[in-house]
């Protein structure tokens, strides 16, 4: 019993440390992905193609001054980083990483050979309430941003930290629904199971796997334009949009206090695309190809060795990291929204839509237990017929919007004369 | 490597799995809270620190800082944090349902006793839900109508 919990918790370490590694790098592939998409270079100085800029970045955040404004609140100042860090890097306890190893495996010779009396779960912890425990980190979140835009003593901070408060709230509600739309359907709040009852395919359709993007996409719309807001990530980093706030609540921040909120950030993002691979898209299920590894299965077998377990961490690093290309991708391609329409698209589109989807599950998995109804494909059937009602309300009412069509000639707007032409 | 034989455990991990699982989660609360504060402690030990009354004013893009932050502010961000408590406890409220619906009609849960009602079953719950988000939509349609959403 202690050897398991030991065992977790040394998973726990590796855990941490590999994170923060891949936080390091993952600034890097930002900053590559940026140069990439606007045709230049990027950093290359640092080493081979630049590799070790993470190393270089991090001696330097420690060796700079750390420094607080004489105008800011000394205690609170300090404590936001610490506050904001702490819930970024526990977020990712619940994750189910790679299925279970079953019972009996042994560990390396050179790490002692030690053999697992238990099947043993690769993630940190299991709690029954994983669901509710990922919304409790992400929503705890908000208070370093909140004590940092305060503590700090300036305008841009201030402003900056009314807006994330305003935003970070906004999205959690649409969040919080739709990650219980998938919850109700598993009929669990464990991760785990969530992801395991996805590793097998439509019954019918049988190429297609039946991950719940498939079963619920409008969920999974609503979860991803949730997690963008609650990461302050483009399309709505109006939190931090250098043009307006020059750097948002981080803005009085220096040397490794100013590291902390970007590490908070980056971990966030990874922590959100975990929890999207792993209750969207299907986890560690490796599709079309578990039925060449495990011909004749249904899907992917939950307890394997360690070969198994480590293609399933494998496979849920790669979706992980191509959700993580995802936002950066959407970073250089979409332009920030404008304030007014990030809280409408929280209040009055993104919240109505997430309460349908949730009731839409709900009765879903109600007609089910009745027997009325049986094939996932018809929850399919309800959530596209959702989203396509939601663009047909929006195109038949569109509401008062402040994006008036501005009649240009004869107004102050119009250019200088004989520029433009009327057609 | 770790002694076959038994072990001495420690009583709160040997209750029972669900203690282990939290304990587990508060080491990690640990941990981080570690690095959070070993982070700002390293930075300030190592770094130099000099002072001086211009760098530690207040930055306000080169001009001399005027006025303070702590001034009244839109009322919206007030209104927005208020709706945002209701519907985020009343989201909250669903999770207990969700807990009770999972569990609804469970043969085990059934009480055939005369005269007793027994829990409710999973139509009964879908049906209070129904009324429960029909309570919500009233709440949202009075607070769009009063417009609390317009942020124009």
């Amino acid at each position: 019993m202690l050897g398991i919990f030991i065992a977790h918790l040394v998973f726990a370490l590796l855990m941490v440390g590999m994170l923060l590694s891949v936080i390091a790098y993952l600034i890097l592939l930002e900053r590559k992905t940026a140069a990439w998409m606007q045709d230049r270079l990027g950093p290359n100085r640092v080493g081979p193609k630049g590799l070790l800029q993470p190393l270089a970045d991090g001696v330097k955040f420690i060796l700079k001054e750390e420094f607080v404004p004489a105008n800011a609140d000394r205690i609170l100042f300090l404590l936001a980083p610490i506050v904001i860090i702490t819930p970024a890097l526990c977020g990712f306890a619940v994750i189910p990483w790679g299925g279970v190893l079953g019972a009996g495996a042994h560990l390396p010779g050179w790490l002692g050979g030690w053999t697992f009396p238990k099947n043993f779960s690769v993630m940190v912890a299991n709690p029954r309430i994983g669901v509710l425990f990922v919304i409790a980190m992400a929503s705890l979140s908000v208070y370093g941003v909140v004590l940092a835009g305060w503590a700090s003593g300036s305008k841009y901070s201030f402003l900056g930290g009314l807006r994330a408060t305003a935003q970070m709230i906004s999205y959690e509600i649409p969040l919080v629904l739709s990650l219980l739309s998938v919850a109700v359907v598993a009929g669990t709040l464990r991760l785990g199971a969530i992801t395991d009852s996805q590793a097998s395919y439509f019954s019918t359709v049988f190429f297609l796997p039946a991950w719940n993007i498939f079963i619920q996409p409008a969920a999974f719309l609503l979860f991803v334009t949730c997690i963008f807001a609650e990461a302050n990530r483009a399309p709505f980093d109006l939190v931090e949009c250098e043009q307006e706030l020059v750097g948002g609540y981080h803005t009085e921040y220096s040397s490794m206090k100013f590291a902390l909120f970007f590490l908070a950030e980056y971990a966030a993002m990874i922590t959100g695309a975990a929890v999207a691979v792993a209750l969207f898209l299907g986890g560690w299920h490796l599709p079309w190809i578990d039925q060449l590894i495990y011909p004749g299965a249904p899907g992917q077998p939950l307890v394997t060795g360690w070969g198994g377990v480590i293609l399933k961490f494998v496979v849920f690093w790669a979706k992980v990291m191509l959700f993580i290309f995802f936002y950066m991708w959407v970073r250089w391609t979409l332009p920030r929204f404008r304030f007014d329409q990030l809280m409408n698209l929280a209040w009055r589109t993104l919240i109505p839509l997430s309460l349908g989807t949730f009731l839409l599950a709900a009765l879903f998995v109600y007609l089910r237990r009745e027997g009325a109804i049986e094939h996932r494909g018809w929850l399919l059937l309800g959530n596209v017929a959702l989203l396509a009602g939601t663009v047909a309300m929006n195109q038949l009412w569109p509401g008062e919007s402040t994006n008036r069509r501005l009649p240009v000639f004869n107004s102050r707007y119009q250019s200088a004369a004989g520029v433009l032409r009327p057609n | 490597m770790l002694p076959s034989t038994v072990v001495s455990v420690p009583a709160v991990l040997a209750v029972g799995s669900m203690y282990q699982q939290w304990a587990l989660l508060g080491l990690l609360f640990l941990i981080a809270l570690a690095f959070g504060v070993g982070n700002v402690v390293m930075s300030h030990m190592l770094g130099p620190a000099r002072h001086g009354q211009v760098k530690e004013s207040t930055y306000e893009s080169g001009v001399d800082p005027r006025g303070g932050t702590k001034e009244r502010f839109n009322v919206r961000f007030y209104l927005v944090a208020m709706i945002f408590v209701v519907f985020d406890v009343e989201v909250l409220f669903l999770i207990p349902w969700l807990s009770a619906f999972n569990h609804a009609g469970h043969p085990g849960l059934k009480l055939g006793q005369s005269g007793q009602l027994g829990p409710p079953g999973p139509g009964a719950l879908f049906v209070s839900v129904l009324i429960f988000a029909g309570i919500l939509l009233l709440a949202y349609g009075y607070a769009w109508a009063k417009g609390v959403f317009k942020w124009d």
